[in-house]
């Protein structure tokens, strides 16, 4: 199902600039390989070793995945994925 | 002065002193960085004692390129030896570094001056901050006496006095209904969108470098000592990490010898992602939803969290978490036998020092730095209960009948 994600500002000049991609997805892994296809530079910013790194924050429609099933988190519908830098705050 | 660069965290990668606050390499954070070739200690000494009551004494440690001022200073806080604490306890020296004698009454105004002062020297003409309550105070109140616009996000489910006293300034105060981590989520995609300086968000690797300021008053308080312990909060991490550099820089000068302190941290078991992490042996943080009374340590995705983890696990320290009923009784703890009214923060500290000691891993030699964060007149619903008042007629019979005798104080 078509899938909006959304790209940090700290991320788009690996994206053309582009701060929202569309793509067909289920999951949110699947959403952020269908990401990495368009735009291959991504990859290795914000993943190691096929994991999210550390610093890296991923929602769905504003939930941290983290509460639901990691890169395995279905996704409805409509939904938004957004990926956003964890070191704010506090 | 002596400012460099900002440096990533992991990578190493430097990026020119902007308001920036992610490395675009590989997402992890930004510091700044400094070059204290040039510095000679006695020189420096000198200058920091000749300097003004507060933190702007220690310019030379702190991110500007020109001498810093702002209209509010924070800082100098009390050191006080607190020995019936230590008595009670059955533990060595310890000391309770009161940092809600701050101008906002806690720790925060030393990042903001800072990070307002940033600000100021960037251009911005609007600041803004997702706070659980204490930075909100900050914010609003130093925006107000520099004259900038404010923004300032909360939980709206936060502490009335927070609130109130936030209002006050006439800053625009936002509720988002969620916790603090949905307000920072919120915060993080704001500051992208919009020209302001949000003081933790893309201000962040100036503002934290304020916390540094804790650890150069305790040293010179003691008098150019170290302490062998420390006790101090963890919230996002950064305070607790950020105390660990400055004790650092100081030993790498020479302004102070020894090894760098113990570190102890501090959480509610109602938000321990760092302390969960560290007694399950992980580097990093499973965030978890708070449930705490403990609101301005409310924070479920701790930004710092492994760096706190290095810190606690390297310097021989521990990270603890602790009950409300514990934080409760630690806010009591501290009233009781130091004459201080602490936060919740500040019960979640003292409970832990309790703690630690009913352990035993407090040496009876041991030098204790307890950093207190915050003022208690802010979380006054957590000494409600067993709150005790005897209410009497204006006759010495009324007294006599209604007011039982005191047992002496012992300790």
């Amino acid at each position: 199902m078509p899938v909006k994600v959304k790209i940090p500002a700290q991320l788009r000049p690996a994206t053309g600039g582009e701060g929202e991609i569309e793509v067909e997805a289920g999951t949110v892994g699947d959403a952020l390989d269908a990401v990495f296809e368009k735009h291959d530079g991504l990859r290795e910013r914000i993943t190691e070793d096929g994991d999210l790194r550390r610093f890296v924050n991923v929602y769905v429609s504003g939930e941290d995945i983290r509460f639901q099933d990691g890169l395995e988190t279905t996704i409805s519908d409509g939904a938004e994925v957004t990926i956003l830098p964890a070191v704010a705050g506090g | 002065m002596t400012v460099t660069a900002l440096r990533c965290k992991e990578c190493g990668t430097e990026y020119p002193l902007e308001a920036i606050y992610v490395c675009d390499q590989c997402f992890g954070p930004l510091e700044v960085s400094y070059d204290y070739s040039g510095i000679d200690a006695e020189s420096v000494k000198r200058r920091i004692q000749a300097g003004s009551s507060g933190i702007w004494r220690y310019a030379d440690f702190l991110p500007f390129t020109s001498r810093p001022a702002s209209a509010i200073e924070p800082g100098l806080t009390p050191l006080v030896r607190a020995e019936r604490l230590a008595e009670q306890l059955g533990v060595g020296e310890v000391w309770i570094k009161n940092d809600a004698a701050n101008p906002t009454h806690s720790f925060k105004d030393r990042v903001v001056a800072v990070a307002l002062a940033k600000a100021l020297e960037l251009g911005f003409d609007t600041v803004a901050c997702a706070s659980t309550g204490n930075l909100a105070n900050a914010v609003a109140a130093h925006a107000a006496a520099a004259g900038i616009d404010s923004y300032v996000f909360v939980p709206s489910n936060l502490e009335e006095q927070k609130l109130l006293a936030t209002d006050v300034y006439g800053t625009t105060l936002v509720g988002v209904q969620g916790n603090y981590d949905d307000v920072n989520r919120l915060c993080t995609e704001l500051a992208a969108e919009r020209g302001w300086a949000f003081v933790n968000v893309n201000l962040r690797p100036y503002y934290a470098e304020g916390s540094k300021t804790l650890a150069y008053e305790t040293v010179e308080q003691l008098g150019w000592r170290l302490p062998d312990r420390v006790i101090c909060p963890i919230a996002s991490g950064s305070l607790f990490t950020k105390i660990g550099r400055g004790f650092d820089e100081w030993r790498s000068l020479g302004l102070v010898d020894g090894e760098l302190p113990s570190f102890h941290g501090a959480q509610a078991a109602g938000c321990g992602p760092v302390a969960n992490a560290f007694a399950d042996g992980h580097d990093v943080c499973r965030p978890v939803r708070p449930d705490t009374i403990a609101k301005s340590l409310a924070i479920g995705n701790p930004a710092d969290g492994p760096y706190a983890l290095d810190l606690a696990r390297t310097t021989g320290g521990s990270i603890d978490s602790v009950t409300d009923d514990e934080i409760r009784a630690g806010i009591r703890l501290l009233a009781e036998t130091t004459g201080i009214f602490t936060e919740t923060a500040g019960g979640v500290t003292t409970a832990t020092l309790a703690k630690l000691a009913d352990r035993g891993e407090l040496g009876s030699d041991d030098r204790i730095v307890v950093y207190i964060t915050g003022e208690g007149l802010k979380t006054l619903d957590a000494v409600r209960e067993g709150f005790a008042m005897h209410e009497i007629e204006p006759t010495l019979d009324s007294f006599a009948e209604r007011v039982p005798e005191r047992s002496p104080v012992t300790a």
